[in-house]
């Protein structure tokens, strides 16, 4: 199938941001299994993320959290036809190469998983597979396009339901895009100091007023008006995790995030969509979460 | 859906366009074609996918745009883009919000479309390899092969002779792109890979591409369709 493929270029920044571009006004859903899967894309999901174990259930269990088993991500790649997604630990370029010769179609290097690399994220150019990671604020965001991501997501706090997080970080990113945008260029030399990113990148975001990728928001997000309150603020589209598979009825409600999310700035689809959808996923405030308990602080 | 909409809309687009579009409001609600100056707004279907892109490539022709997620909103316009995105996505979301049926007759009626990937997948009469229940809208007399290439590690850029458009190749970007399989008598083929496998048709007032010109700073393929619009002046 590749070999007819005629002189062409693949990996490049443009196809592997591009992807992204498709996936925008979507819902993109954490699954466990091929059942989960087909559940997903049955109820409109643009893509699925394939993981072993849900946020909330890795939040409970303990332990350390890994990439998935292949066959695993095997049999979601062939329950769908939709883009799947798979996690690999911040820093473990070795999980990474595993998820890109199982032929998935993005790798998050995730904060949910525990890291591999306390120092480093992975060098992303040397895939030709894209990437996603996480980010609570511009500059995290900018070192990770500097090291290659095509597409970023805020972090929000995984695993809790509590959408507080993913609120705080969309702002934060949006925020400081929109400071910069309104800086002299002769300013621009200390805002790349002070975000801790490359002066180029910041230059880049200061002219256009947005990231040179797609924007997603995640962790906590659990119910159709989280999720259009998350595009109302300005994402892109947005990641369901624990959100879907822990409440009562996944497919009803995984249906309902997706109206809300095409729909978000109509209240009136955003209640309809909103009624009779059973228990949503039990949630944990995160204010109540100890600090060394808080998903979002990994990655650097 | 052509009555109350159809006034409603061109009171919208006179309030949105001004000068343009408010001459013709009162007396062609009703009388179909050819309004001249009071051309209608061209809309982007925005369900989910790059709609953005395409909307910013239409303005920047000095076009009126708006984007399309009702039955009233496409009551009002003389063309549709369908954006890239995820076709399954896309064809339940036009299900479920009572779009596709309006669509399907609109494009019956002559509504110029174009379609880039996910939306080459919605005007093909034929979708192998879609999801269980999928359906297109149909228009174009084609049956297209969804994520033809394989997984995303098989996306691809490349230049492609389009002679229609004559010089230079337009540089081509394939995101799990989908190809066309057949084509049949009605459609025509505007461009091919190099093995042969057909990337671009045209029928009628019908236009659509595996690849996404968006992507790129080369607009000719929406110029293209941009013309057909303004020459059909098509009103709902």
């Amino acid at each position: 199938m590749t070999d007819s493929t005629p002189t062409s270029s693949v990996g490049s920044s443009r196809v592997k941001r591009g992807l992204a571009e498709m996936l925008k006004g979507g819902v993109i859903m954490d699954v466990v299994n091929a059942e989960q899967a087909r559940i997903a894309e049955d109820a409109g999901a643009v893509a699925v993320m394939a993981l072993e174990r849900v946020p909330a259930d890795i939040r409970s269990q303990g332990g350390v959290a890994r990439m998935s088993d292949p066959d695993l991500i095997d049999g979601i790649i062939s329950a769908v036809s939709i883009p799947v997604m798979a996690k690999a630990r911040i820093g473990h370029f070795v999980e990474a190469q595993i998820l890109q010769a199982l032929d998935v179609d993005y790798i998050d290097e995730s904060e949910v998983l525990s890291p591999a690399d306390y120092v480093n994220h992975i060098d992303k150019w040397n895939f030709t597979v894209p990437f996603v990671c996480g980010a609570t604020n511009l500059g995290e965001a900018l070192r990770r396009i500097n090291e290659g991501a095509a597409m970023i997501r805020s972090k929000g706090e995984a695993g809790t339901g509590d959408v507080s997080e993913a609120t705080k970080h969309i702002r934060k990113i949006l925020g400081e895009i929109r400071a910069l945008s309104s800086m002299a260029p002769d300013e621009l030399y200390v805002a790349s100091k002070e975000l801790q990113a490359p002066y180029e990148l910041v230059v880049e975001i200061a002219e256009t007023g947005k990231l040179p990728v797609v924007l997603f928001t995640a962790g906590g997000v659990a119910t159709p008006a989280d999720a259009a309150m998350m595009m109302q603020l300005g994402a892109d589209g947005v990641f369901v995790g624990s959100g879907v598979f822990k409440s009562g009825d996944p497919a009803a409600r995984a249906a309902a995030i997706v109206k809300a999310t095409t729909f978000y700035d109509d209240p009136q689809v955003i209640a309809e969509a909103s009624r009779g959808l059973g228990e949503a996923m039990v949630g944990i405030n995160v204010a109540d979460l100890a600090a060394p308990h808080r998903l979002s602080e990994r990655g650097w | 859906m052509a009555g109350n909409s159809g006034l409603n809309d061109l009171v919208g687009s006179a309030a949105g366009a001004g000068a343009r579009s408010s001459t013709g409001s009162a007396s062609s609600a009703g009388s179909g074609s050819s309004a001249g100056s009071g051309l209608a707004p061209v809309g982007v279907l925005a369900l989910q996918g790059d709609y953005r892109e395409h909307a910013d490539v239409l303005r920047s022709f000095g076009a009126d745009v708006i984007t399309v997620r009702r039955p009233s909103e496409l009551a009002q316009v003389s063309g549709l883009v369908i954006p890239g995105g995820e076709s399954s996505v896309i064809d339940k979301l036009s299900r479920m919000f009572g779009l596709a049926d309006p669509l399907t007759e609109a494009i019956a009626a002559g509504l110029p479309v174009y379609g880039t990937c996910a939306g080459l997948i919605m005007l093909a009469d034929t979708v192998l390899d879609g999801i269980e229940g999928q359906q297109s809208l149909g228009g174009l007399d084609i049956a297209v092969r969804r994520n033809a290439f394989g997984s995303q590690k098989e996306s691809f850029e490349v230049d492609i002779d389009i002679p229609a458009l004559g010089a230079p190749a337009v540089h081509a970007v394939f995101i799990r792109a989908p190809v066309v399989e057949q084509v049949g008598e009605r459609a025509s083929i505007l461009g091919a890979l190099d093995d042969g496998r057909v990337i671009a048709v045209e029928q009628g007032n019908l236009l659509g591409t595996s690849f996404h010109p968006e992507m790129t700073d080369d607009y000719r393929f929406h110029r293209r369709f941009y013309d057909r619009v303004l020459s059909v002046g098509f009103h709902s």
